[in-house]
């Protein structure tokens, strides 16, 4: 393979940012914000520069590698530190560096009123340089590196307002729960060592053959749970929309656009293992279904602007784990999804921190109401993003998420009707609660107090939603343009796959899908257009309504299952260590003053009596003697 | 004369001597009292040395002399070093290193 001694730099540079902006403290404070932003974008024109290097190669020669050191070698186990940009990762490094970068310049002015805003760049520039070794990285110890450094900056991201306890409660709960899905890789990482002997992708990739079938799918399951956890999975998934109480940028950037990503980023990557290990793969599919109709639901019945789109987030990842666990034909179309999702969910988090920015940090819905004429540019690009993701062509979305319902209907099999329609209802939910979302913001009649001043952004927050909203219409046709992306991608996958027997035609498909997006639009247009919305949440719902409020009691099910029992175990054990060890500890100390208290009684302080005590101890030895003697 | 009358005496010497060190609270009697003992001890060597025909006995007194001129220095200047900062010479009001 190729190499580059470029490749640190795109990791260095934000990481550099971070670090300066981070040590300066506050002197730094006139001109952080700047010197990170123009960090990130510096390492997206070295991505771009990257890219167009690796568009003059010929196909087999387009990935490059860096060996950076060597970092473990503890007898036959050697792991260098390297970096590997492929057809895959230079997809990833755009994504983040380009769509950070803009997001840069949107907290530029958004965090302008912030006292902290130099940390929170530093933070930026922190969470850059950790997803670009993630994607980077060439074994997994690598990309487990960038891993945790993503964790950290979304915990310290969400919780960056922690003079709010419950913001930092969000941020634990955020960190604990990936800290689930990161023992996954742990143990994908162990297992892979213990029985392969290595942990490079190319390493692994070579021995699959080798390797028995449990092994792989040991593999794939801890994997697959690794991705849950980043991911917002079902069953993991209770973190994402608490993790709203960040900042809008980061929900923008961290919670819809990259971070979140990562386990389809990880799965697509071990292609290799889940294409060898089918109880793998099919659980990669059922997870991603349970959770793009679990996150779609979800966001029917959220008023908090920014929790319906994190439930949405939710359910698009659910289709790129779905169209990840397709095997070879759906790669590309996940890969696709997500660089499309990355354009119109950001911009739509742009557009909602926009709304909240004018009115004085509002976010919930019903107090909203009528924004169009108050906010045309974020009304326009608002709505180029909730036309992509309902998927109405050409916006990016329906080259995309077609793509994904189309190849679950071609699956094969029972799995190809079922894995097609949940996909395809979760579609027309999708398309309800947008159009819901849609409605109760901009349109209708004013529902706000009379003190607020609803007023356009400025330039610097329109900006990069004009820039993002762009992406969202034009993303779909420009990868899907002659299979552009499918073809880029394709020398990393196997490609003699099976091509199963058409279930519908495409164009089927595709009817089938705006069908069920037309009556999801429809049913939101007679339900909140059509009546005035009140701006306090009715309480006489059904009781449906009042569970999928409260997230489809997922909390309550985490906590009945794992935090109560886990608390009781706690408290045990740590009754059982105050009885029993600390029991034990004590009672020698206990022991040993008690004993010191008795003789201390014989220690008068009077010469007189030790005299005496000598005397007697003396005679008595005398004595003793004479005895032994005689 | 039975030189074992010597060691009656030293025993006697050494008996005043010990109850007087138990029973008296003055320091300076105290001490004394102490001598009286050590001088008891030496009374006891020489006659030792007398009764077995050599000299071993009476050069362990000279030893025990002059450890004794030693003590004597050392211990008044305790005693007196006490009586100046506690105005007693009681050897029960010198107990603090109880507390």
């Amino acid at each position: 393979m190729a190499t580059s001694s470029a490749l640190v730099y795109l990791i260095a540079l934000p990481l550099a940012g971070a670090l300066i902006l981070l040590l300066a403290g506050r002197r730094a404070d006139k001109w952080g914000h700047l010197l990170a932003t123009a960090m990130s974008g510096s390492a997206f024109v070295l991505g771009l520069i990257q890219l167009s290097q690796m568009l003059g190669r010929p196909t087999e020669q387009r990935g490059v590698g860096q060996k950076l050191f060597e970092w473990i070698s503890v007898g036959s186990f050697n792991v260098e530190a390297g970096l590997l940009l492929d057809q895959l990762s230079i997809c990833f490094v755009l994504l983040i560096t380009g769509v950070g970068t803009l997001i840069h310049i949107y907290s530029i002015s958004y965090m302008s009123h912030d006292r902290d805003r130099r940390r929170f760049f530093a933070f930026l520039n922190l969470f850059i340089a950790a997803m670009l070794l993630l994607v980077l990285g060439d074994s997994y110890l690598s990309l487990y590196v960038g891993w945790e450094g993503v964790g950290l900056a979304s915990y310290l991201l969400i919780g960056f307002w922690n003079q709010k306890p419950e913001y930092a409660t969000a941020a634990k709960k955020a960190f604990i729960m990936n800290r689930i899905g990161d023992v996954g890789l742990l143990f994908a990482i162990m297992i892979a060592f213990a029985t392969l002997g290595t942990v490079s992708f190319a390493g692994i990739k070579e021995n699959t053959e080798s390797a028995s079938t449990g092994t792989l799918t040991a593999i794939g399951i801890m994997l697959l749970l690794a991705a849950i956890g980043k991911s917002a999975q079902f069953p993991l998934q209770a973190w994402l929309g608490d993790a709203m109480a960040g900042p809008t940028p980061v929900s923008a950037l961290i919670h819809a656009a990259t971070m979140v990503t990562a386990g389809v980023y990880l799965i697509t990557r071990s292609n290799f293992i889940f294409d060898a290990a089918p109880t793998a793969q099919l659980l990669v599919l059922i997870v991603g279904a349970i959770t793009l109709l679990f996150g779609a639901v979800i966001g029917t019945a959220k008023d908090d602007i920014k929790k319906a789109l994190a439930a949405s987030t939710m359910s698009q990842i659910g289709y790129m784990m779905l169209g990840a666990g397709l095997g070879p034909v759906g790669y590309a179309f996940a890969i696709m999804h997500l660089i499309t999702h990355g354009f119109f969910k950001a911009g739509m988090f742009l557009g909602a921190g926009s709304v909240m920015h004018g009115m004085d940090g509002e976010v919930n819905m019903r107090r909203f109401g009528g924004l169009r004429k108050f906010m045309p540019i974020t009304f326009a690009t608002f709505g180029l993003g909730y036309l992509a993701i309902l998927g109405i062509p050409p916006f990016a979305g329906f080259y995309s998420k077609e793509g994904i319902i189309e190849t679950a209907f071609n699956a094969g099999g029972i799995q190809g009707p079922i894995f097609g329609s949940v996909a395809l209802i979760g579609a027309g939910i999708t398309a309800f609660y947008m159009t819901r979302v849609m409605i109760l913001t901009f349109t209708g009649i004013p529902r706000w107090d009379e003190k607020s001043h609803p007023h356009e952004s400025p330039i610097l927050m329109w900006l990069p939603m004009v820039i993002l909203a762009i992406g969202s219409v034009s993303s779909g046709y420009l990868l899907s343009k002659g299979d552009a992306l499918v073809n880029w991608l394709a020398p990393l996958f196997p490609s003699e796959y099976v091509h199963e027997a058409e279930l519908f035609a495409p164009i089927v498909v595709k009817v089938l899908a705006l069908t069920m997006v037309a009556i999801g639009v429809a049913i939101a247009f007679v339900k909140y257009s059509r009546t005035t919305v009140q701006s306090v949440a009715p309480e006489d719902v059904t009781l449906l309504t009042k569970i999928v409020r409260r997230d489809l009691l997922q909390d309550e099910f985490n906590e009945a299952l794992f935090m109560r029992p886990g608390q009781v175990a706690t408290a045990t054990l740590l009754k059982i260590d105050e009885v029993v060890v600390d029991g034990a500890v004590r009672g020698v100390g206990k022991m040993a003053l008690g004993s010191g208290t008795l003789l201390r009684k014989t220690q008068t302080g009077f010469v007189r009596s030790y005299a005496a005590l000598m005397l007697i101890g003396a005679l008595v030895l005398i004595a003793a003697i004479w005895v032994v003697v005689q | 004369m039975n030189p074992y009358n010597y060691l009656y005496l030293s025993a006697l010497l050494f008996t005043i001597g010990a109850v007087g060190v138990v029973v008296r609270r003055n320091a300076i009697v105290v001490f004394m009292c102490i001598e009286l003992m050590l001088n008891a001890g030496n009374l006891s060597l020489v006659t030792f040395a007398r009764i077995n025909g050599n000299l071993q006995g009476q050069v362990f007194a000279f030893f025990t002399m002059v450890v004794a001129a030693c003590e004597v220095v050392i211990g008044l200047a305790i005693i007196v070093a006490i009586y100046r900062s506690r105005r007693s010479a009681s050897v029960d009001d010198a107990s603090l290193l109880k507390r």
